[in-house]
């Protein structure tokens, strides 16, 4: 029999249930990483690998355990080693004596017969094409309702008044999400979400910094890699608005508030003109937008030897001056600890919280707020 | 006028060409020699602490030219082949340069990608050339020249020598010889040139084999050509050119008759280097079974150690050299 499993991206692993349930499969859920995840992982991946081939590799044998054989994966074109991870991965498992079947979705658009091939392989119940896109659309909006449902969190979590709640919340209301399943539901249960966060009280009086966090994308999305770096910021009354989600990035929002509208691309060009793979242009052109949108200060998240967030680190000491933007960045790996990194946030907002009083615009609304 | 070119990284491959066009433009070109621990030590200090050793080196030989040069010599090679690109750090070197470090001479940074005409590589050298005000005839004709002598210097290398030795050899007229003694091991040693010719860096990994009597091949000994007709053995395609060329590379001497051993040299904080060592392996592992071994090198590397790793490597392949026959 057949056993699908998929790596674990933050709460994405709902719906990825949902689809390949839908057409059929026997999903193996795959854990939350866990410390055991990493240390499977980077006992069988070579040392310099970087972070998120490591993890996935843990999720991957912790999946196999439970009973997968067949992994679902991304593989994406270069220039960075992501494009290459199927592959090794597969090498090395197949090594190690675990004759997995992998199943890799390269981009739609550029291999498409990869992709008609692979739904194909991935639809036992032989559905039809409009019945498969059917499944497709109504995941995307299960995707996008978790999201929007995150994003919520990351405005309410810096206000709420009893500490705490607003996690708690986020955990009950994501299993109503999780429920859901025609997109009626979805919907419905998406606005039920959001109206009960909407219902934890807040302080609307509370001096919030707002922080925008960039870097590469697999430590963005799973909150068990950067160590919940979103949840401890918002404890400690920072909102965060990431510039990432598997729907999309926030380019809507960029558009409209930057006066200029401005594209990350094109912020970023006096300082990369290059497209250098991965994330790294992303980086640095969000972080220049996040400074025109009067942002206190930016996180980057980079997994250790991560390539393009090197340069990108490189680059941004620059536009940190240029800008007048502090940016604070952690390159992860499986030793990062959580109390490290607390401490290194505690003196960053500490930082940003003396700049955002001294600066002379801000005196007006101190004064008057406090 | 003066135009600095750091001797790292692409230096092993393309200065002869690179000097030649300038000099036949009458710019002065200077570069700055051997890595030495000062160099080491600048580039370590302002370079991101997670850049891997290269990428360092390059920043102390930018840092070396610091007030001494008009202009640096910093390209932006994307795509040479019309297949494969380079590290990322390479796509951004211009930029990390420029941005990453205070008050240095203006970077020129041509881009070059062939697989679009508009940036093309003769279509890069006449915009380096517009750059200095050079009349479009003696841009042709320096860039004529400069070709030349590149494939010159590939011809010196596809003869056994090593690239600082093949500059040697078309600039300073030197002379070298090397005559195979009978019985003699030979090893391929594969790895980024950047890191393999650096004798600083590798710890000059190339002369103590050689004085165990090793004779050592590397991927610049063999025609360009003919290391793209190698496969490598992975199923996708590999796409950072220096990572592929190691990749067929190893395959390539690992089917070649006559080597006796194959050592990957990798650089400490390689991003791309951790897949194509386990590439190599497993390859290895399912073909040839010839010996092998990996060397990492760091800023730290001790002689001694990497001394006593060679010989027992040696040792290893003189005995089952023997046990065969
Ligand atoms: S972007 Fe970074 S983490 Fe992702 S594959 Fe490239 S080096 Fe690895
Ligand atoms: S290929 Fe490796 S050694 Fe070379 S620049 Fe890139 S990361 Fe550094």
């Amino acid at each position: 029999m057949r056993k699908v499993t998929f790596p674990h991206m933050g709460e994405s692993y709902r719906t990825f249930k949902m689809l390949l349930n839908d057409l059929g499969n026997e999903v193996i859920l795959p854990p939350r990483p866990s410390r055991r995840t990493l240390n499977l992982g980077v006992q069988n991946t070579p040392e310099f690998a970087c972070f998120p081939l490591k993890i996935l590799m843990g999720t991957y044998l912790e999946t196999i355990e439970m009973g997968a054989n067949v992994i679902v994966t991304s593989g994406g074109v270069g220039p960075c080693r992501a494009g290459l991870y199927a592959e090794l991965h597969k090498k090395i498992l197949h090594d190690l004596g675990h004759p997995v079947e992998m199943i890799v979705f390269e981009p739609p658009r550029l291999y498409p017969f990869n992709f008609i091939r692979n739904v194909y392989k991935l639809n036992p119940c032989r559905l039809s094409i409009k019945a498969i896109i059917e499944c497709i659309k109504r995941a995307w909006r299960k995707l996008q309702a978790l999201d929007n449902v995150e994003k919520a969190t990351h405005i309410i979590r810096p206000r709420e008044l009893k500490p705490g709640a607003t996690t708690k919340t986020y955990k009950k209301v994501l299993e109503w999400i999780d429920k859901a399943y025609t997109t009626r539901e979805i919907i419905d249960a998406e606005t039920a979400a959001l109206i009960e966060l909407d219902n934890i009280p807040r302080d609307p009086e509370r001096l919030v910094l707002k922080v925008g966090i960039v870097g590469e994308i697999y430590v963005l999305l799973e909150p068990a890699s950067n160590l919940e770096i979103e949840e401890t910021l918002g404890n400690l009354g920072v909102e965060v608005e990431r510039s990432m989600f598997l729907t999309g990035w926030t380019r809507d929002n960029t558009w409209k508030e930057t006066v200029e509208g401005l594209t990350v691309k094109d912020a970023a060009k006096p300082y990369l003109p290059e497209l250098i793979g991965g994330h790294g242009r992303d980086s640095i052109g969000n972080t220049i937008l996040y400074s025109k949108r009067n942002f206190d200060g930016v996180i980057q998240l980079a997994p250790f030897t991560c390539i393009p967030e090197i340069v990108a680190r490189t680059i941004l000491t620059s536009v940190s001056r240029d800008y007048n933007i502090p940016v604070l960045t952690f390159f992860l790996d499986e030793q990062t600890g959580k109390a490290g990194m607390t401490t290194r946030l505690e003196a960053f907002v500490d930082l940003l919280r003396r700049k955002k009083l001294q600066a002379p615009d801000n005196k007006l609304l101190t004064a008057s707020t406090f | 006028m003066r135009i600095g070119i750091p001797s790292a990284l692409f230096y092993y491959v393309y200065f002869p060409m690179w000097k030649v066009f300038f000099e036949e433009l009458g710019v002065q070109v200077i570069t700055t020699g051997k890595t030495t621990r000062r160099m080491l030590d600048s580039g370590v200090r302002e370079a991101l602490a997670d850049a891997c050793v290269p990428i360092k080196v390059f920043f102390g030989h930018a840092l070396a030219l610091k007030g001494k040069v008009d202009f640096l010599f910093i390209p932006r090679i994307v795509c040479l082949n019309k297949k494969t690109v380079y590290c990322p750090k390479f796509l951004g070197l211009p930029d990390m340069i420029r941005h990453g470090l205070a008050d240095m001479p203006p970077v020129i940074d041509v881009r070059i990608d062939n697989r679009d005409r508009k940036n093309g590589i003769f279509s890069a050298y006449y915009a380096v050339g517009k750059m200095l005000n050079a009349s479009p005839l003696n841009i042709i004709r320096a860039y004529l020249k400069a070709r030349l002598t590149q494939l010159k210097f590939q011809r010196v290398l596809n003869s056994g020598l090593q690239p600082l030795e093949a500059m040697d050899v078309i600039f300073k007229g030197k002379k070298y010889q090397s005559v195979k003694q009978p019985g003699q091991l030979t090893f391929a040693l594969v790895g980024y040139p950047y890191a393999i010719h650096d004798p600083y860096i590798s710890v000059g990994v190339v002369e103590k084999l050689r004085q165990m009597s090793v004779q050592v091949l590397t991927p610049d000994n063999v025609p360009p050509g003919k290391l793209n007709w190698q496969k490598h053995g992975s199923g996708k395609r590999m796409f950072w050119t220096f990572s592929e060329r190691t990749l067929r590379a190893a395959a390539y001497f690992a089917r070649r008759s006559g080597v006796d051993g194959i050592i990957h040299l990798t650089a400490f904080g390689c991003g791309p280097d951790s897949i194509v060592d386990r590439f190599i392996r497993f390859n290895n592992k399912n073909g040839g079974n010839i010996p092998f071994m990996s060397l990492t090198i760091d800023e730290h590397s001790g002689e001694a150690g990497i001394g006593t790793r060679l010989e027992a490597f040696v040792d290893m392949v003189k005995r089952k050299k023997r046990g065969d026959r």
